[in-house]
């Protein structure tokens, strides 16, 4: 059997992440404090998320130090959902130009 | 036995007739395992809330202003949320703190992080009954309608708030347990575990603190997509 090993790395790496995460998680309330619209907002929301989450499945989950056996089994499979998320906007756009059609039917 | 890397490595890996997650404790593959068929969980929630909201005719709630708390005379919009989203990632570094000490060793040290780390996600969750509280007794808001907008508004959030903050109480719930056998000296003695029998190892401070930091990693997307949207 391999020999398992815990993940020790030095303390340093860990609270300069923390660090990092702190300044993130200021900069996206940041956007809605100083209320950005449109396109500007939505892309500095998703791009301090995707920072904030890969932050923190990289380092302090230790993905970055496992093998790729184990990071792609894990990490593969919620990207599938982005497939799940384009059906239900098609989906979502549908319901709601039918709801269009319905509602301006009835008054 | 020198074990290949890259894409030659996950073939090795995956058709080694052993096992194939390599050099990590079984508990812990079975932990991301576990924690893969709760991302999907929330990913459905999330997508469900996408869903409604897209579809709705009626405008959607302004989470920023519903979530403001009137401080020193003014309303600061979010703030609430965004206490809340420092306190748990301050639980966070905690975590990653006694995972490192207990790798040490250092069984007091650990014992006093993972207690810190508790204490942390208490707070949440106390923030959490204060805002809920505020919202169902002062706003009025319910599951199939409120004041503000798309009746679908409190469905979602009761919903998607309700199960994180179920995850952080039972969070915090598993990491006093822990902390009580960091404390007695479990890992230290390798004695054995009350269901399983087999020998307490440090290691199972980190299979903890995957879980810790993916009831974090949740709040991320929570915090990005239904407050701040």
């Amino acid at each position: 059997m391999a020999q398992a090993e815990g993940q020790q790395h030095p303390i340093g790496v860990y609270l300069q992440i923390w660090g990092l995460l702190f300044v993130l998680s200021a900069a996206s309330y940041a956007v809605d404090y100083f209320g950005l619209e449109g396109y500007l907002r939505w892309s500095l929301i998703l791009l301090f998320m995707m920072l904030k989450a890969g932050l923190i499945v990289a380092v302090f989950m230790h993905m970055a130090w496992e093998r790729l056996a184990l990071v792609y089994a894990i990490l593969l499979p919620p990207a599938l959902v982005m497939v799940f998320v384009a059906l239900m906007t098609f989906e979502s756009d549908y319901t709601f130009l039918t709801r269009g059609i319905f509602f301006s039917a009835g008054s | 036995m020198a074990q290949p890397d890259g894409l030659q490595g996950i073939v090795a890996d995956w058709s080694s007739d052993q096992r194939a997650f390599k050099n990590i404790p079984w508990g812990k593959a079975m932990m991301w395992i576990f924690l893969l068929s709760d991302t999907f969980i929330f990913s459905c929630f999330l997508l469900s809330y996408m869903t409604v909201r897209m579809s709705t005719t009626v405008p959607w709630p302004d989470s920023s202003a519903i979530f403001a708390l009137h401080i020193g005379g003014q309303d600061v919009p979010l703030i609430l949320i965004a206490i809340m989203t420092f306190v748990l990632i301050s639980s966070s570094g905690t975590m990653v703190l006694a995972v490192n000490y207990g790798y040490r060793q250092s069984r007091k040290w650990c014992a006093f992080w993972l207690l810190m780390t508790a204490v942390g996600g208490a707070m949440f969750v106390g923030m959490q009954v204060f805002e809920w509280t505020k919202l169902i007794v002062e706003e009025g808001v319910r599951p199939w309608g409120n004041p503000f907008g798309a009746a679908q508004f409190g469905s979602t959030f009761f919903m998607i708030t309700g199960f994180h903050g179920t995850h952080v109480s039972i969070g915090v719930i598993f990491l006093i347990i822990i902390a009580r056998k960091v404390w007695r000296g479990d890992f230290d003695h390798a004695r054995p575990g009350f269901f399983t029998s087999r020998k307490s190892n440090y290691e199972a401070i980190e299979i903890m603190g995957l879980y810790w930091h993916f009831v974090d990693l949740v709040w991320v997307f929570i915090f990005a997509f239904f407050y701040l949207w």
